[in-house]
């Protein structure tokens, strides 16, 4: 019972007095150091939870090889080289790369869901941090887990006939970075105004595969009628798919495959493509923090 | 039930040591002399209203005057929906109040949300853990969370899981350890920040009477070593009979606060109850007997009645029955518990569960005066057993 009455006179370092050691953990740092950290410990949370289920993540995986060595090794005996520009697995390759990066996207989204449902998020709420560093965070987690997941895949190249150039890896896993990051915005943006988890897998089962097969990762979109191009040039996984097959195509000019996205009949160039997906990742981010951060 | 009757017996001790040092909460004095925070909560009108069905307007919290001392175990009280949960919502500053001041830990809650929330620990009703990850990691995130460089990070979450006696278990995953262990690190990563005020919300619930007695094992250790506010709510009144104050609250008004003993003495009246051989007549005889006005009530039971001093009226009243030719067999007398305070306050006792509509949520506009004195009957006996404190799991 003396505990309190010691320590009481010093009203300067209120930390002092509880800590077990002296200096704990309050030292004078920066703000934006603060948000930092709080950053790094949802991003370090999903490393950790990906390190600790191995065989889910490794299942994870199972589903894209799939595709790309069953699906794609039995289609490419029906068509032809030379319609493709290449083999069909080939440029089956994007798609598949899309869909690997898009499922753990999806997971973020349904994660926040649960997390709220078991109270995980209140706990993140307590923390001294601005809300929208909480998003960022479980943001910032989701797509490094994409992507790393992305390029597990990016080891078989060499088995689909593409060169094992760095500059065409490093530039496959900055497309994939960049649609992870999309995509997980725009999982998260669903996932604030949702409160079932239900209810988000059934949206995402509605809506996933149409948004797959119209993104011409599957089979080219030109041939399919013109409502199908004005679908593609508004669905997001197309353009990312046009990405990555787009940086193929700049190390590997041979395979001049036809490309999805066409406004009107002109194609955007490139960089435009990655400039609009940031673009609209930043916006969802954007809208699904200030949805996050309505006070209660 | 071996090792709780022995903490029930060490935490008398420690109250009893609690007061005789002088820390009788009602003197602000006691927690450090004339310095100018002696309150680590302190609100006063607070009100914390929703938006209800049909353009009315729900007070969860309606007009809060709250204050704990620095370095003191508060027990907060409250049927159901009374106003618990939102209340601790706005003094972590988790919610933003209506209206209404609160400082806790010195800090203004509207005005430095981060601030208080950097002040403050919090161990949630229905809390959470990532039960993919070990013990460690947990705290790992949390304490980086809260801004702690990962040095610290490392260090306090060692040192808390010791804290709390689970620096063996540092490598499990969450997801294998029982509900006690759970708790127990919950606790832990509340105080990962060396939190000066930390809440409790219903810290127990749930636990076998083991587990329970570790937590406030645990709780007590924290107190004394350094000096921390515990805030807690809890349904289990000799857990509250252990704190230093309580305050009940009900329809988002806090009805009563004080010490137990305070709060006890201020219902006064001891139940004297007997058994006779011949209740009704006895009922007779003892109206004639004690003063006038003083309730009297007969059930199966027996006839039982509310009195000062009541074990001195045993001998009388047993006498005036043999007198009468009825025989006793059976007379006791209790001192009021904290149950009966619970009772006098709101009307209910804190081991039903709510029977009426009683959520704020029912109450449209502005909340009737639902604390008007004298709604309760205030000398009626309960139905339920007023000694289910001292039997309560």
């Amino acid at each position: 019972m003396t505990a309190p009455a010691l320590p009481a006179s010093d009203t300067t370092a209120p930390s002092d007095r509880n800590g077990v050691s002296g200096d704990t953990g309050r030292e004078r740092v920066p703000r934006l150091w603060h948000e930092l950290r709080a950053v790094h410990a949802l991003v370090h949370r999903d490393l950790l939870r990906l390190a600790s289920q191995p065989v889910h993540t490794a299942l994870m995986l199972v589903q894209p090889m799939l595709y790309l060595f069953i699906l794609g090794g039995g289609l490419a005996a029906l068509i032809p080289n030379s319609s493709l520009g290449g083999g069909y697995q080939a440029y089956l390759f994007p798609g598949v790369l899309m869909m690997t990066v898009q499922t753990p996207a999806i997971m973020v989204g349904i994660r926040l869901i649960t997390d709220r449902q078991s109270g995980y998020v209140r706990e993140l709420l307590m923390a001294p941090v601005h809300r929208p560093t909480l998003l960022l965070g479980t943001c910032a987690g989701g797509t490094l887990v994409a992507t790393v997941q992305g390029a597990v895949l990016l080891a078989l190249v060499g088995a689909i006939g593409l060169p094992y150039d760095p500059l065409l890896l490093l530039m496959l896993f900055g497309g994939m970075l960049l649609t992870s990051f999309t995509l997980t915005a725009l999982a998260l943006t669903l996932a604030v105004s949702l409160d079932r988890p239900e209810v988000f897998n059934m949206l995402l089962g509605l809506v996933m595969m149409p948004l797959l097969l119209l993104s011409g990762g599957f089979f080219p979109v030109g041939n399919l009628p013109g409502w199908a191009h004005t679908l593609a040039a508004a669905n997001p996984l197309a353009y990312g798919v046009d990405l990555l097959r787009r940086c193929i195509a700049v190390r590997v000019p041979d395979r001049t495959a036809p490309t999805t996205v066409e406004w009107s009949g002109w194609q955007p160039p490139l960089l435009l493509e990655g400039t609009l997906l940031l673009t609209i990742g930043i916006l969802a981010l954007l809208w699904a923090s200030h949805r996050f951060s309505r006070p209660e | 039930m071996r090792p709780h009757a022995e903490d029930e017996a060490r935490t008398r001790a420690t109250r009893t040591a609690a007061t005789l040092s002088g820390a009788a909460p009602t003197s602000p004095e006691a927690s450090g002399a004339g310095a100018p925070t002696a309150y680590a909560i302190s609100t006063r009108g607070l009100v914390k209203s929703y938006p209800g069905p049909d353009g009315t307007t729900t007070h969860a919290v309606h007009g809060l005057d709250l204050d704990v001392h620095e370095g003191e175990t508060f027990a907060f009280l409250g049927p159901n929906g009374a106003g618990k949960s939102t209340t601790i919502s706005l003094l972590c500053a988790l919610a933003r109040p209506t209206a209404g001041r609160a400082t806790v830990a010195g800090v203004d809650v509207s005005r430095q949300p981060d601030e208080v929330r950097r002040r403050v620990g919090m161990l949630f009703q229905q809390s959470a853990l990532d039960s993919d990850l070990t013990a460690e990691q947990n705290l790992h995130i949390h304490a980086r969370l809260y801004g702690l460089s990962r040095r610290h990070a490392r260090l306090r979450a060692t040192e808390t899981l010791e804290k709390v006696g689970l620096a063996d278990r540092r490598r499990a995953r969450v997801r294998t350890l029982s509900g006690g262990m759970r708790r127990r690190l919950e606790l832990a990563r509340g105080l990962l920040h060396a939190p000066q005020v930390l809440f409790l919300d219903e810290p127990t619930t749930g636990l076998d009477p083991h587990a329970r007695a570790q937590i406030w094992e645990y709780l007590r250790t924290l107190r004394e070593q350094h000096g921390n506010t515990l805030f807690v709510t809890t349904h289990y009144l000799e857990e509250a009979e252990n704190c230093d104050r309580l305050g009940i609250i009900d329809h988002g008004r806090l009805v009563a606060q004080g010490t137990p003993r305070a709060l006890k003495a201020a219902i006064g009246d001891d139940r004297v109850a007997l058994r006779t051989s011949d209740d009704a007549a006895a009922r007779q005889v003892v109206g004639r007997l004690v003063p006038t006005g003083r309730a009297l009530t007969l059930d199966p039971e027996g006839v039982s009645l509310r009195i000062p001093e009541g074990s001195t009226w045993i001998p009388r009243l047993c006498a005036a029955l043999e007198a009468h030719g009825i025989a006793v067999h059976a007379a006791s007398a209790t001192p009021p518990t904290l149950d009966d305070v619970f009772f006098h306050h709101t009307g209910r006792s804190i081991n039903t569960p709510p029977s009426q509509g009683d959520p704020p949520a029912a109450i449209p506009g502005v909340t009737p005066a639902a604390t008007t004195p004298g709604r309760i009957p205030a000398a009626a006996t309960p139905g339920v057993t007023p000694a289910a404190t001292e039997e309560a799991p």
